[in-house]
């Protein structure tokens, strides 16, 4: 189906659902209740960050989860991308369409400068080529770039821009020819309620169409190519291949992935700054693909959808919603319990992170999918890549 | 001229920390074949160990003293550090003024230590693990570290000063035989530059001289050999692996009267110290050197406002600009060795 | 007909002169072992004729075209393949897609941009990996991680990977070396259904002389980076210079 094998439309089919069923999926609690308030992420904001970090971390996963290339300055194309569409908005007019084109070209540009530059070394070598290209973007948003950027006070649009393409009656936020992106509906089932945001579809829409070409890449000849660049160089070319050029696609297409998703965010939400090209941005991608399982199809995504829902569930958390749920034991127990978890909760998530993401490098080098997979086999179940890992070849 | 010099003593300084956690970057991968993107922490650990001691030597207890009153009419509130308490208040002034290099002490066993937790409790399960796994859960170790020194530390810079006698600046213009005061210098810095040309000089010595260092060498040439010879090069490396731990402890203690420290200089100076390994080479412990001081003298001119003028903000990205441009002319690095991480 | 041409080939490193005037002559449909001492030049040699080295001077001409400048992967495009010593396999990816990667080289050249297609959809590239493993009797492994075969059975789909692209010359660099006697048998056997049943021009670079001389046509002896002798099998046996030079310590 597609073009697809079975396994792979199966795959593919519980992508679609997921991501046109999590307004509603992601909030199983009743909105009002406690829980509801604590783990339901069901909300638009979330949602968005689910699915464009998610497209980041498919785009990602083609270079390095094929090709074992470890970029660590990928945030620089999401900068870039984010840049571009604003600057549409601008100029043009607040309809996404332009400023999401402009974004994965510009991104896709840049990506074709810098991965053939980077692309000349191999291993850590090229890691650091990229991140050294990455925190020369980020410096330069903040000096000499400043009539592009507008610096640290954030590209935005402002009322003096000139819009040339504004008609009288558009709106004045980021819309699709008029359906307006914050625009929502909200539907209340007795204690529920579930809202449709029209910028979540919109990403949702590119998540689902990322994926699917995401699957294509992987099973196509350039896919086998790029996995056997990960595993011999020396026999590619005694082979006759040049693995250059089939490099440099899986690098440019994957900036062009980090592109649309930096329109995506500036489609959200029409202003942005430099931090998004931090290394410490970078190093987020990264921990999404390795976290989700790295060279799987569907890792990268759960990757990153579970790093944006704890971010959000446990920076929420502080010590009054701790002492709440420990109130059952004796207060000396309570207070203990809370001063030992406080470090991991609300502004140290971070923390929680390094060291979740430390403990999957460790023992699971194959993330979550590879997780997934030895439960299933304890199971005693053998057909466990059907749901959860379409790849014929499990991550290292 | 006078301007010129200038610039060369200010790179010298962050030169320095530069080459002092190059050095123990190279040498944990030259020995144990290890990229270790933690480096850079073990740096802050080192800074946040003189900000520890001198917070503990400012511990005060609270006395009342009835004699005199405060503005409100109160009895006056008297702090007591409890070091001038017990060891009597000369002694213990000259411990609070004399934390900082007081410090120095307290780092070398403690990185020593932590270096080799780390190394036998983490690093040593990741040697047959791909670069890529080594460059990851070092990633995450720094994430760690710097986030428990934010939880413990706060997240803002947390001024460490000098001793007294250090604080001000030396007319290194008159020692020239330029005119007065046509040059002058952070007492500090020169303090920290001689620092770690002493520690420099003492790495070298130690591998050059000794027969540790020999075996040592001749394991970063090829392990393999020196392994079948029977010498158990593991332990030494172990050791390897704390003594750059306590290179870059050092050097975090002694930079943190220059700047002051907070959670995130870690990734800060560890970003560019690769950068500067990969300069002088990987692999190469001269190189590192030389590409330390190059890098910070060279970051020193490119912030001079003439340079800034003529190439508006090169000062913020010069060390990358170089390091692609070695990186693409001269792969392995000024003096970098054939066949290091090349694949 | 000679196919390559070696003509002068000198390379220097340092002040090591690894090869000195090399003049050498492969003839279409022969099988062509060259072998010389420890240190005689033999893979600088082959090193030149697959593009990895470039000689300081001479010439090497491959089928009336130069391969002196041209990268590793042109040089394959014309029609040279090679084995190496220890196999050169990719060894995380099954044996089918070990063999379907050479097969897509030799179909759409050394780079084509074919991202959407999927790899299962290319019947005719299918078919032909899946022959090419039946010939060499590996087609029950086709599902098998490549590294987790045997070392016999890594170099048989090497070479499958080398012969699918039905090479014009193949150049084998000790491909039993360090291998035990019934695997050496094994790959004589292989290479003389390879030379019978194909007719591949192969040149052959070894020490063991028992491969030498139970497959060569043509026998080349390098000695200190120069060509001591060409000659056929038997001439070379008798030849009182390589006696004294080569074989006499062989023979031992």
């Amino acid at each position: 189906m597609l073009g697809l094998n079975s396994r792979d439309f199966k795959l593919f089919i519980i992508v679609c659902i997921m991501a046109l069923a999590a307004p509603i999926l992601l909030n199983p609690f009743p909105t009002a209740s406690a829980l509801g308030e604590s783990f339901n992420a069901g909300y638009p904001a979330l949602m968005q960050r689910f699915v464009i970090f998610g497209i980041l971390a498919i785009g990602f996963n083609i270079l390095f989860g094929l090709t074992g290339y470890l970029s660590f300055g990928h945030a620089a194309f999401l900068g870039i991308g984010s840049y571009a569409a604003v600057w549409m908005f601008k100029l043009l007019s607040y309809n996404v369409v332009p400023a999401i084109i402009l974004a994965v070209i510009v991104a896709g540009l840049f990506s074709v400068v810098i991965g053939y530059v980077s692309l000349r070394r191999s291993g850590i070598y090229f890691s650091i080529l990229t991140l050294a290209f990455a925190q020369m973007a980020y410096q330069l948003a903040y000096s000499v770039f400043t009539p592009l950027t507008n610096g640290e006070t954030g590209l935005q649009v402002y009322n003096d821009d000139p819009q040339i393409l504004m008609g009288a009656g558009d709106p004045t936020v980021p819309h699709f020819f008029g359906i307006t992106m914050n625009g929502q509906t909200q539907i209340d089932v007795s204690g529920w309620s579930f809202v449709f945001q029209n910028g979540y579809y919109l990403a949702a829409i590119f998540l689902i169409a990322s994926f699917y070409l995401s699957i294509r890449i992987f099973r196509s000849p350039m896919g086998l190519m790029l996995r056997a660049i990960k595993s011999n160089q020396t026999r590619m070319s005694y082979v006759g291949l040049n693995t250059k050029p089939y490099m440099l696609a899986a690098f440019v297409i994957s900036g062009m992935y980090a592109g649309l998703a930096g329109g995506l965010l500036a489609a959200m939400d029409p202003l942005t700054g430099a931090e998004r090209m931090f290394w410490t941005a970078s190093g987020e991608i990264v921990v999404m693909s390795v976290l989700g399982g790295v060279g799987t199809l569907i890792g990268p995504v759960l990757g990153a959808g579970l790093i944006k829902y704890l971010e959000n569930i446990v920076s929420k958390i502080n010590d009054s919603v701790l002492h709440n749920w420990f109130s059952f034991m004796p207060d000396f127990m309570d207070n203990f319990m809370v001063t030992l978890i406080h470090p991991f909760i609300g502004k140290g998530w971070h923390l929680t992170l390094g060291l979740l993401f430390m403990a999957v490098i460790i023992f699971l080098p194959g993330g979550l999918v590879q997780g997934g997979q030895k439960i299933m086999a304890k199971f005693g179940r053998n057909k466990n890549t059907d749901a959860k890992d379409g790849a014929d070849t499990p991550a290292e | 001229m006078d301007a010129f010099i200038l610039q060369i003593l200010n790179g010298l300084d962050k030169g320095s920390a530069y080459a002092l956690i190059a050095l123990g970057l190279t040498l944990i991968f030259g020995t144990l074949g290890v990229v270790n993107f933690a480096h850079g922490a073990l740096f802050m650990i080192g800074a946040f160990v003189a900000v520890t001691m001198q917070k503990l030597f400012s511990l005060s207890f609270l006395t009342v003293d009835d004699t005199q009153k405060d503005f409100l009419g109160n009895p006056l509130k008297v702090e007591t550090p409890y070091v001038e308490a017990w060891f009597g208040e000369n002694v213990g002034n000259w411990l609070q003024d004399w934390s900082v290099p007081l410090a120095i002490l307290v780092v070398i066993p403690f990185m020593f230590f932590l270096g080799f937790v780390l190394e036998r409790g983490l690093i040593k399960h990741f040697y047959k693990r791909p670069h890529a796994d080594q460059i990851l859960v070092t990633f995450g170790l720094a994430i760690v570290i710097g986030e428990l020194i934010k939880a413990f530390y706060g997240a803002n810079p947390i001024q460490t000063p000098p001793p007294s006698t250090f604080i001000g600046t030396v007319d290194v213009g008159s020692w020239l035989g330029f005119e007065a005061n046509t040059i002058a210098y952070p007492t500090w810095r020169i303090v920290y530059f001689a620092f770690s040309a002493l520690i420099i000089a003492g790495v070298f010595a130690f591998l050059q001289f000794t027969t540790f260092g020999m075996v040592v060498r001749a394991g970063m040439a090829d392990r393999e050999t020196v392994g079948m010879l029977g010498i158990d090069i593991d332990k030494r490396f172990t050791f390897m692996f704390g003594l750059a731990a306590a290179v870059a402890g050092m050097a975090g203690v002694m930079y943190a009267p220059i700047l002051s420290p907070h959670y995130n200089i870690g990734m800060d100076f560890l970003v560019l110290s690769f950068v500067v390994v990969v300069v002088g080479g990987m692999g190469s412990l001269p190189g590192a050197v030389l590409a330390g001081f190059m890098l910070g003298i060279l970051q020193s001119f490119a912030s001079m406002n003439e340079v800034k003028a003529l190439l508006p903000g090169i000062d913020q990205i010069i060390i990358y600009l170089v390091a692609i441009i070695i990186l693409l002319t001269r792969p392995r690095g000024l003096m970098g060795r054939k066949g290091v991480m090349e694949e | 007909m000679s196919i390559l041409e070696v003509k002068g080939v000198n390379k220097r490193f340092g002040g090591l002169q690894a090869l000195g005037d090399v003049n050498l002559s492969v003839q279409e449909n022969t099988v062509h072992a060259i072998i010389g001492p420890n240190g005689a030049g033999k893979s600088t040699l082959l090193n030149v004729l697959v593009g990895k080295l470039i000689p300081d001077s001479g010439s090497v001409m491959f089928d009336g075209q130069s391969v002196l400048g041209r990268k590793p992967h042109e040089i394959a495009q014309m029609g040279i393949s090679r084995v190496f010593q220890t196999p050169e396999i990719f060894a995380d990816l099954s044996v089918m897609e070990n063999v379907l990667i050479p097969c897509f080289a030799k179909r759409d050249g050394a780079f084509k941009l074919h991202g959407i297609e999927s790899v299962s959809t290319e019947a005719g590239i299918v078919e032909q990996a899946e022959k090419m493993l039946d010939e060499v009797n590996m087609l029950d492994k086709r599902n098998m991680t490549a590294s987790a075969m045997s070392r016999g059975d890594k170099r048989r789909l090497e070479m499958a990977m080398c012969l699918v692209q039905e090479p014009r010359l193949l150049l084998l660099d000790e491909p039993t070396a360090g291998m035990a006697r019934a695997d050496t048998e094994n790959t004589i056997q292989l290479l003389k259904d390879i030379r019978t049943q194909r007719g591949i021009t192969m040149a052959i670079i070894e020490h063991d002389m028992n491969v030498v001389f139970s497959l060569a046509e043509r026998i080349t002896v390098l000695a200190q980076g120069t060509p001591l002798v060409e000659d056929t099998p038997d001439k070379i046996k008798d030849h009182p210079k390589v006696r004294e030079a080569y074989l006499g310590e062989a023979q031992v």
